[in-house]
């Protein structure tokens, strides 16, 4: 494999959004049979180098050479000719549509008439050969997150595609799922492909990749084989300084009950039972993890406490009070604060400005509001204070959120919720898709708000994350909770088996 | 009732609901694409006043047909550059359509106010099922226009959800940026469905004025225009679905008309309204149902597409 030629090679790269060079003059190449792990950190410019490989952006400048000759590439399209296939951070499926007709979705063949159970079996039995269970004929809506990310792998392979990408494959993933994944990534190598992927997590890279090239603020850094790095100098090329050691988890004085769930009951979007009676309390000054295969009631749970999807059965109170279907209104009132899993949609307003996402929960109290009017000079400080203090990278106040890259948009979010100074936080996967820097920012944020006397409640299917941070781990399955044991006596076999469904009773029998 | 004239009323339905039809199917493939074009009412009137030039000219009611089709078209392509290359609202540009199309329609028209068509779309009685007892007169003792409809709804059905194409229209509208990764040519197609929505809403508009009226008057689409954009969500945007609605509107016109000609003491004015109520109410009831069973719309209707948009 060492001698073997680039299958693919990028020489020069540079691409530049309004306001920010996102590539600049970037050199990267991938070798049949390799797995290519790309690092660097939220903004470092990755899905803007893997989107130009695939003919998503124009470059400025520079050049593609794929198999020894130059192309040029002005589409998707041009790119799935010269067999280059990518996985996008957010799918590229259509919901409606069954995996067979995503899968043939944009291809010459068939002409004209579509011959649904004939090209299920083709689809089938290509998936099988790569171990990638799906059933091609359910509509893709109904798949899971990890479900849904085969069907992109189908899609490349059944077009031939020898050069894969994937954008961060693993963060929507179970570690059952990312074990099957890099089952098939190298099954993928094995058969000539060249994969490449991009991580933020430093132990799948030396877990699965071969060489790594890491980026940072638009620039390579380098390109290194994995047997002659580790862990810690990955993270010095990536940030460009030490990482502290992680902070870890301080026994504070637990207080007064803060949040308290008894026998909770409620439904899923789709009209199907989601919590079956749950019960749990949290204390002031305690962080209690959630953990679970994503799925099973985690969101609604989050959903329920912050008042944003009705209570069938059973009671919520938070600081004694009975807040049982009160408005999210009334819950933020009683100083709950909420860091929802999709930040985009729910919790912040993607196309509204920085300043005016930062007085979304405040306008109607002095000093951001007067009478009837907003005081725009008050909200200005209000976020330029905090834009300070978080130390989110915006160019202007007035910019569209959505244009911020994930760790600013997570340090965005986390600033407003914290400032509230609540006595209930609601974190769900507050690290999804971060950096490891951003990761311990935001990791630290919370450590902070549980010294200062804080109820935390954190969702998250990173068994590690919860461990290290939480006083408590709830495990969750298919809507109930199957145990709660103190984070220090918690064993990791213990909370997988939990994880599956073996309920407490059936360990300590 | 009479058989007789339950009869007359029936294929009377057929026939004034066929030039809504038309316009809701052409509505259906543009929305389909992601596309939403309100300028519809505006493309009928050209359609109504240009085939109806054209026929007059030439007299050939065919010809006019085309020449209908074409200027549909036409005016359907400036909407898809607006929307799809500047990427203006589509509703602003839709609705300055219906009036640039109005205004335009009144324009080209006033030289043939009250002048007959020379030659029209006339009933032609198709042999063997024209002889069916009930069905043949109300289905099969109509024009050309009219049988072309019953084909174009069952292929439109199947081109819709049994080809490689209607796939890709269908994925077009419903996630540009994932039909785009997988190499589907999101502008063109989008491009081709406007304009094709364009030149059926001709045809729906050369139906009035080359074979229902038959003759031009100004405005005389009369808001079928804004009942083909409703059917379309009645319908939820399938072809079958619109056929009915298209019958239904025309069923309760014709009753109307009928009512009206014996002489009933109903003032006509409410009269004339009832279709347009009669539709609304149905509307306002299949999409409810529809709601309930979680059916929307195309996924990204009314949403320019950006390659490089965040
Ligand atoms: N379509 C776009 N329009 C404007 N700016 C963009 C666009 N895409 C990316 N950027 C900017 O370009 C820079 C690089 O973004 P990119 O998405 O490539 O980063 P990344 O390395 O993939 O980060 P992450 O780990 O958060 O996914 C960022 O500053 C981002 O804000
Ligand atoms: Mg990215």
């Amino acid at each position: 494999m060492k001698d073997e030629p680039n299958l693919v090679e990028m020489r020069d790269i540079t691409k530049g959004f309004p306001g920010v060079l996102a590539n600049d003059r970037v050199s990267f190449a991938a070798r049949a049979g390799e797995i290519h792990a790309l690092l660097g950190e939220n903004g470092a410019g990755k899905s803007t180098l893997m989107s130009i490989l695939t003919g998503l952006y124009r470059p400025d400048e520079g050049e593609i050479i794929v198999a020894g000759r130059r192309i040029e590439l002005h589409s998707p399209r041009d790119a799935i000719r010269n067999g280059i296939g990518m996985v996008y951070q957010h799918f590229r499926l259509i919901p409606p549509f069954s995996v067979a007709e995503n899968v043939i979705l944009g291809l010459d063949a068939p002409r004209f008439l579509l011959n649904m159970p004939e090209i299920e079996k083709k689809v089938a039995a290509l998936s099988e050969s790569y171990g990638l269970r799906v059933d091609p004929k359910v509509k893709v809506w109904q798949l899971s997150v990890g479900e849904q990310q085969r069907v992109e792998i189908v899609k490349m392979l059944y077009r031939g595609a020898r050069i894969l990408i994937l954008d961060e494959p693993t963060a929507v993933l179970t570690p059952q799922e990312t074990r099957e994944l890099f089952l098939t990534l190298r099954r993928m190598a094995g058969n000539g492909h060249a994969v490449i992927f991009i991580t933020h997590k430093l132990h799948e890279v030396m877990e699965v990749a071969d060489r790594i090239t890491v980026l940072r603020g638009g620039r390579s850094v380098g390109t290194v084989e994995k047997k002659d790095t580790n862990p810690a100098s990955l993270a010095r090329m990536m940030v460009g300084r030490e990482i502290p050691p992680a902070p870890s988890r301080s026994e504070g004085p637990r207080g007064e009950k803060i949040l308290e769930l008894q026998a909770v009951q409620a439904m899923s979007d789709k009209g199907l039972p989601a919590l079956r009676g749950v019960s749990l309390t949290i204390r002031a000054g305690e962080l209690l993890g959630i953990a679970g295969v994503s799925g099973n009631g985690q969101k609604e749970l989050a959903e329920v406490v912050t008042g944003l999807r009705p209570v069938q059965a059973g009671r919520l109170y938070i600081k004694g009070k009975d807040l049982t279907n009160r408005s999210p209104k009334e819950i933020i009132e009683a100083g709950v604060s909420h860091v929802p899993e999709d930040r985009l949609g729910t919790g912040l307003i993607p196309n509204l400005g920085v300043l005016e996402n930062v007085i979304l929960k405040e306008y109607r109290r002095p000093p951001i509001s007067r009478g009837p009017l907003l005081d725009r000079r008050a909200a200005r400080e209000r976020s330029e204070d905090l834009v300070r203090d978080f130390q989110v990278k915006v160019a202007y106040l007035d910019l569209p959120v959505k244009l911020l890259s994930g760790g600013n948009l997570q340090r965005l979010l986390l600033a407003r919720e914290i400032s509230a100074a609540p006595s209930l936080i609601v974190a769900v996967y507050p690290v999804r898709g971060l950096d490891i820097g951003a990761t311990e920012t935001v990791h630290n944020l919370l450590l902070q708000q549980k010294a200062r006397g804080a109820a935390i409640l954190l969702i998250s299917e990173d068994l590690e994350e919860i461990l290290h941070l939480s006083d408590r781990v709830a495990v969750m399955y298919e809507g109930e909770i199957q145990g709660v044991l103190p984070s220090s006596e918690a064993r990791l076999e213990e909370i997988g088996l939990l994880m599956a469904g073996m309920k407490k009773e059936a360990t300590t029998a | 009732m009479d058989q007789m004239l339950l009869i007359s009323i029936l294929a009377a339905a057929v026939t004034s609901g066929t030039p809504i039809l038309y316009a809701a199917l052409g509505e259906i493939l543009a929305e389909r694409s992601g596309v939403l074009n309100l300028g519809l009412e505006g493309m009928m009137l050209v359609g109504a006043v240009s085939g109806f030039m054209a026929a007059v000219k030439t007299s050939n009611p065919w010809l006019g047909l085309m020449v209908a089709a074409l200027a549909g078209g036409v005016l359907a392509l400036i909407h898809a550059f607006l929307t799809i290359n500047l990427r203006a609202n589509q509703v602003v540009s839709g609705l300055a359509l219906t009036i640039f199309g109005t205004g335009l329609s009144g324009f080209l028209g006033k030289p043939l106010i009250g002048i007959p068509a020379p030659q029209t779309f006339k009933p032609v009685t198709i042999p063997l099922l024209g002889k069916i007892p009930l069905l043949g007169p109300i289905l099969f003792q109509q024009d050309y226009l009219v049988y072309l409809s019953y084909l174009l709804v069952p292929i439109l059905w199947f081109y819709l959800y049994r080809t490689r194409p209607g796939l890709h229209l269908r994925a077009v509208g419903e996630n540009p940026a994932a039909a785009d990764a997988m190499g589907v040519g999101v502008f063109s197609l989008r491009y081709l469905y406007v304009a094709v929505g364009g030149m059926l809403a001709g045809i729906g508009g050369a139906y009035l004025s080359l074979a229902y009226a038959p003759t031009w008057l100004e405005n005389m689409t009369a808001g079928r225009g804004w009942i083909a954009i409703a059917l379309v969500i009645f319908s939820m945007w399938d072809p079958v679905r619109a056929l009915l609605g298209s019958y239904l509107f025309g069923g309760v016109d014709a009753l109307g008309f009928r009512i009206q000609a014996v002489g009933a003491m109903i003032p006509s004015f409410f009269l004339n309204m009832l279709p347009y109520i009669f539709t609304i109410l149905v509307l306002i009831l299949a999409t409810r149902e529809g709601s309930r069973r979680g059916a929307a719309g195309p996924g990204a209707l009314g949403l320019p597409y950006d390659r490089e948009e965040r």
